[in-house]
């Protein structure tokens, strides 16, 4: 029963009569007051190195060269003006979105295999598979900066050893692009493995004895059973993944410095090159900001079908 | 609870202190000064032992002007140097003074201490400073930095004379001896000579190594090449000077045809793959420091013994050599900004100058003209002589060149970085796109540069 509601019944009292209520608002707000400070670490945290470097950058972002001046926009106007920071756009999304789906296609068919070994031999696989995820990137891309450098590339050896010929890796655009791309899913697939086995994991046995007795094929099991239970950790992990591919820097960074020609540039590296190297940091803030607001969008959208679905189940 | 004025916070305090120094310390504190203290960073010198010059200097000043010297290194490798100088310029606080890549001394230019004053007693010395290093370090008519001897290099042709010889038919020693004389064929060591022995070479299997991506190197030989040709890209203020530029065409058109010579996978090299061309035995030249040379000396002497340090070849409008300059500016914010100027005064000094220069084997180019006569360019082996050219001498009849002058610092810094130069030729050599349609890029890409 609601406070409210016994207070209409009972009969009037004095406020003196009274201090139970003031009492208890009183404890209320003592630890409204006390959760504030229990909670004041993170809040500052989120501050110092969240709400401050955000605001901060976005602030940059709106000055002249010579951070002199505010010019509102212009910045982002000029980067849009600009051809080579356009195919960045193309270049970034292109890259983002291929490395993501080519992550979650490799992941899922790594946990449905790992899901399906037995315990025992399932933990070393498991261990082995998760190896390129545990590495600091920057150190294996320079592993497979050597294995497809320009004149010694290990990986062309092999293939002339086959009777094929030299492929130039890191010369040519598209294969520039696709070295990236591979490299980036190299690392990122033992994550989306371990989310999804996870989740596999968590798929009630019993679903899918059901469908087989109701004569479901495994594709069915899959579609109509495996799918819909992994729907939002598959919403999260790509909504995650996503934002981490496109603000990736150490693989291009590592492997091409955005070459041949800026096209495998992408937003991260495009604003260091633009922000540090080339000493214009709020054009380089600008370059940086440029997907927030669509990264912000989608992620309202996924996190709202989330938390929908959430209360579905519930 | 005190006694003696000693509490226990105190005493805690001093024991963190202590801690902590014993923890943060920079590597190096010299002499026990009353004078003050001192913090450089200095660019930290690929050549093993190549900073024990400064660290020996620095002690030895310390000890003269009773100063606390500490010197700390930062290398290069991640653009740490420029990630520190970007930070400490931001913040406004840090070292007294940095060593500053070539453009950063404009775009820190008004956070950095004029020093007219070191640079008029230098010169008054030394006589007439590197035209390069004073238009990147004076702005606004103020020198904004000391040009340094510590990692400032040229980059001349480091050519195997044995393949020249063999396949191009050119005796590279004698056209350029460890003399100051200019021998047979010297004066027609030029671009169109050298397409020509690129071609004879590639046809033999020892292709030319010259690197045509976004780093460094590629810029600064590309940026060479357009200086021999007069193809300045914009003026004095910035303005393009590209619409019609019969000079950048001829310039580019050249540059495309050599890049069909040259390995093909040149457009994706870095700053070592050119040495690692060298030094594997795969290329008949390169344009390098001695690194390249010196790494060769080490891991494949049969390849050092036969390199010959000569000058770039020279283009319609003279003969340019490749210039990247190291400058050591000292921060408005700094603390001790007279003991600082002082400092850079000492280590410019000339037997300071050659004590830096022989200490990285000949690497480090000081910034006068006085000062090329060094013995280490006579002594250093094998083949004695090798490196002899490598300063710009008098007998090579060229000026030194940095990639995209005369644009203003923070125009040019922009070019540099994005390599445009390079970028323009890759355009038409692997984009497939005409001269006139790369042209036409680069014009609308350096007036984007230009606006905000």
């Amino acid at each position: 029963m609601a406070p409210d509601s016994s207070a209409a019944v009972a009969p009037a009292r004095p406020p003196a009569a009274r201090p139970p209520s003031n009492a208890m608002k009183r404890f209320a707000r003592r630890r409204s007051t006390i959760a504030f400070l229990m909670t004041l670490p993170l809040i500052s945290v989120i501050a110092g190195l969240v709400a401050w470097p955000a605001s901060y950058a976005i602030y940059l972002a709106t000055l002249n060269r010579r951070m002199t001046a505010f010019i509102g926009l212009e910045n982002f106007d000029i980067l849009l003006d600009n051809e080579t920071f356009r195919a960045v756009i193309w270049q970034s999304c292109f890259f983002a979105i291929t490395a993501v789906l080519l992550k979650a296609l490799i992941g899922f068919w790594l946990a449905h295999m790992l899901h399906h070994l037995p315990t025992k031999g399932q933990r070393k696989w498991r261990g082995m598979l998760l190896v390129p995820w545990v590495i600091p990137p920057a150190l294996s891309t320079l592993g497979w900066w050597w294995m497809f450098d320009p004149s010694y590339s290990s990986i062309n050896y092999l293939l002339n050893a086959i009777g094929g010929p030299s492929i130039p890796w890191l010369g040519s655009p598209w294969w520039a692009r696709i070295s990236v791309i591979i490299v980036n899913v190299w690392y990122g697939a033992p994550f989306f493995m371990i989310m999804y086995l996870a989740a596999l994991k968590s798929v009630p046995e019993q679903l899918y004895e059901a469908a087989a007795i109701d004569g479901a094929s495994g594709w069915q099991g899959l579609r109509h059973i495996t799918l819909p239970m992994m729907q939002n950790i598959i919403s999260i992990t790509v909504l995650f993944s996503l934002i981490v591919t496109f603000a990736n820097y150490d693989i291009v960074r590592v492997l091409t410095n955005g070459g041949p020609r800026d096209l495998t540039q992408v937003f991260a590296s495009y604003a260091f090159q633009v922000g540090v190297l080339s000493g214009n940091i709020p054009r380089g803030a600008a370059v940086s900001l440029f997907m927030f607001p669509l990264l912000a969008f989608i992620a309202y959208f996924v996190l709202k079908g989330v938390n929908q679905r959430n209360k579905e189940m519930a | 609870m005190t006694k003696n004025g000693t509490s226990r916070r105190n005493v805690l305090r001093s024991g963190a202190g202590v801690a902590a120094a014993g923890v943060l310390a920079a590597p190096m504190v010299h002499a026990q000064g009353t004078a003050g203290s001192l913090r450089f960073a200095f660019w930290d010198h690929w050549v093993p032992g190549g900073n024990d010059a400064l660290k020996e200097l620095a002690t030895k000043w310390g000890e003269q002007k009773r100063v606390t010297v500490s010197l700390d290194f930062i290398n290069t490798t991640g653009n740490q140097l420029q990630l520190t100088a970007a930070a400490q310029a931001q913040s406004r606080s840090g070292h007294d003074g940095i060593s500053l890549t070539p453009w950063d001394v404009g775009a820190y230019s008004d956070k950095l201490e004029p020093v007219d004053d070191v640079i008029g007693r230098l010169v008054g010395k030394y006589g007439p400073i590197n035209p390069v290093a004073e238009f990147l370090c004076k702005h606004g008519g103020k020198w904004r930095g000391v040009p340094a001897t510590s990692g400032t290099q040229n980059k001349p042709a480091c050519v195997r004379f044995d393949l020249m010889l063999e396949h191009a038919g050119i005796d590279v020693r004698a056209m350029w001896p460890a003399n100051n004389t200019r021998g047979p064929g010297a004066d027609n060591w030029t671009w169109e000579t050298f397409v020509t022995a690129a071609e004879k070479c590639h046809k033999a299997g020892f292709s030319f190594g010259l690197p045509m991506g976004q780093f460094s190197d590629a810029v600064d030989w590309v940026g060479a090449l357009f200086a021999g040709y007069g193809a300045h890209i914009t003026d004095a203020t910035g303005k393009p000077t590209i619409r019609g530029n019969a000079k950048l065409k001829t310039a580019i058109e050249l540059g495309v045809r050599l890049s069909r010579f040259l390995p093909s996978d040149v457009w994706a090299w870095d700053d070592a793959s050119n040495n690692r061309a060298l030094i594997s035995g795969r290329s008949a030249l390169v344009f390098n420091p001695p690194s390249a040379w010196a790494v060769a000396k080490r891991d494949a002497p049969q390849v050092a013994e036969k390199c010959w340090t000569i000058p770039m070849p020279a283009g319609p409008e003279g003969r340019f050599l490749a210039y990247l300059p190291f400058t050591t500016g000292v921060w408005a914010f700094g603390r001790n900004k007279t003991a600082a100027k002082e400092f850079l005064e000492f280590i410019t000094q000339r037997e300071n100058a050659e004590a830096i220069t022989n200490k990285s084997g000949g690497y480090d180019i000081p910034p006068f003209a006085s000062m090329t006569d060094f013995k280490v360019w006579e002594t250093t082996s094998p083949p004695v002589g090798t490196i002899f050219n490598y300063p710009l001498k008098p007998h090579h009849q060229a000026r030194t060149s940095i990639a995209f002058e005369p644009a203003p610092a923070e125009l040019a810094s922009q070019m540099y970085i994005q390599a445009l130069n390079t970028k323009v030729i890759a355009r038409v050599a692997q984009g497939g796109e005409t001269v006139d349609q790369a042209m036409a890029w680069l014009e609308r890409e350096i007036n984007n540069m230009r606006r905000g």
